[in-house]
């Protein structure tokens, strides 16, 4: 197994800046937009991102949600362990409301096609973006593209991504893993 | 751990430690998901679950059939008072039949001691034993430790009393040994005539003395008075059980602490508790029903990520 560094602290840390302008362009004050990370890997790059627009943009009254998705997922039954599921912290109205799904990899897009069947548990929302910190191309499995993106990967299928954060991992990185 | 140790929940006996704490993280999840604006998921939306029910039942039945509902499961119910059984089919014969039109699960409650053990072993479908005779009630025992958990943050060192008969009930029995599994400390108290003896083999302590049970006690678990099991009489008449076994708002705020009271259903109101203790802050009654759903769906989706396509 040999693994590759993708991206360093330092390019994420600008990566997320990025991604938080970017955001600030299309959203404004986002006064009608909640952020949603999806379970689990998703919530430590949307807590990360909520981080650098409260303190480095002054938005305040973010919205900021985690999304479980394990009873929505299409391969229920199908794998040889039982899904494990993680907690839901929705506590505001989605209804009507510009929704952005962050979530660290994009790969088959079958994670977000569950969390668009699961948001809709929690109301009707105006639109959904897509913001994800990796995006592996030409590996989708369904019409799914992301909105923002923070580094377009080519992997092989037998190639992993792991994103690795301070809070969790001790480090901020991303690696291409080869096995 | 994300999987359950056993194919079949036949009862608490069955299940160690870890099954029950995997049942209620579960369990979290789907209290979360049953409060939501739309209360279902779509995990069995390919899973067909028959609700085979021997016996009478309201809370019981409602609820499987809400859980399985709500996790988007196909739904069959089949009770024995309209069915062909009064026509002389066995019971391996009528369920053989339903699980001919391609069930998946089984849900059972029958008032034979031993019924779903018995099924389990001759029939292929994952079995959920819904009550079966004076045996075991798994799923009331689970919602019952949910609930204590869920108000008192944990269900290990908490004193735990159950109070009534004792030796017609299944929710005494699976309670006991759910309990006792997860670290409680219980004791039995009711007329000498309704605990059974050697009910001490299974470390439970028995009282007979109902204010120093509950002076004793965090959390009371009151059973009814099953009179349709009672083929003789077992205490002289109601009213005696009621001033000896019955609890009221004047006995419980002479105790020097506020305890808990939980009641399976239904209550005999006036019997074992009166109106204004079932109907008060300190009783989790309506609780325990709604996290009965919740359990329900765990035990439901547990034991349905078990069959493998």
């Amino acid at each position: 197994m040999s693994q590759k560094v993708l991206l360093n602290a330092t390019a994420i840390n600008i990566i997320l800046h990025r991604l938080a302008c970017q955001l600030i362009e299309n959203h404004n004050d986002f006064s009608n937009t909640v952020l949603i990370g999806i379970q689990p890997r998703g919530s430590f790059l949307a807590n990360r991102l909520a981080e650098v627009l409260k303190t480095d943009y002054k938005i305040k009254d973010l919205k900021l949600g985690l999304l479980d998705i394990t009873f929505y997922r299409d391969d229920f039954r199908r794998g040889d362990k039982t899904l494990a599921a993680n907690s839901t912290e929705i506590d505001f109205e989605i209804e009507n409301k510009k929704v952005v799904f962050i979530d660290d990899v994009l790969f088959t897009g079958r994670s977000i096609r569950s969390a668009l069947t699961a948001i809709q548990s929690f109301g009707r929302p105006d639109d959904i973006e897509l913001l994800t910190l990796i995006d592996r191309r030409f590996s989708r499995h369904l019409p799914i593209q992301p909105d923002y993106r923070g580094r377009q990967v080519d992997a092989i299928n037998e190639e992993k991504v792991k994103v690795h954060w301070m809070e969790n991992e001790g480090e901020d990185c991303v690696y291409l893993v080869q096995n | 751990m994300s999987e359950l140790s056993v194919n079949h929940l036949l009862g608490i006996k069955y299940l160690n430690k870890q099954d029950v704490q995997l049942i209620f993280e579960t369990a979290d999840h789907f209290k979360e998901v049953i409060n939501r604006p739309i209360k279902k998921v779509p995990s069995l939306r390919d899973i067909t679950i028959a609700n085979l029910f021997f016996e009478n039942s309201t809370r019981t039945k409602l609820s499987f059939e809400l859980a399985e509902k709500r996790l988007s499961a196909d739904v069959i119910n089949f009770s024995a008072a309209q069915s062909s059984v009064k026509k002389g089919e066995t019971l391996i014969d009528t369920v053989n039949n339903i699980l001919s039109m391609k069930v998946d699960m089984v849900v059972m409650r029958h008032p034979n001691p031993g019924a779903s053990v018995f099924l389990s072993k001759h029939i292929k479908a994952n079995i959920i034993n819904a009550g079966d005779g004076a045996h075991e009630h798994p799923t009331q025992a689970l919602l019952d430790s949910y609930s204590i958990r869920e108000k008192l943050g944990e269900v290990a060192g908490k004193n735990v009393v159950i109070v009534g008969d004792i030796l017609h009930s299944r929710v005494a029995l699976s309670n006991i040994y759910a309990l006792k599994l997860q670290g409680a400390n219980v004791k039995v108290c009711g007329p000498k005539t309704l605990i059974p003896k050697y009910i001490e083999k299974l470390g439970v302590t028995v009282e007979t003395d109902l204010r120093k049970a509950l002076q004793w006690c965090d959390v009371a678990n009151m059973l009814r008075v099953q009179n349709e099991r009672m083929d003789i009489s077992y205490f002289p008449s109601t009213r005696e059980y009621t001033q000896q076994f019955g609890v009221n708002k004047e006995l419980l705020d002479s105790l020097d602490k506020e305890i808990t009271i939980m009641h399976p259903g239904p209550i005999n109101r006036g019997v074992e508790i009166t109106s204004d203790v079932a109907d008060s802050k300190q009783a989790i009654i309506l609780d325990q029903v709604q996290n009965g759903v919740a359990v329900r769906m765990a035990v439901i989706y547990l034991l349905a990520s078990k069959l493998k396509q």
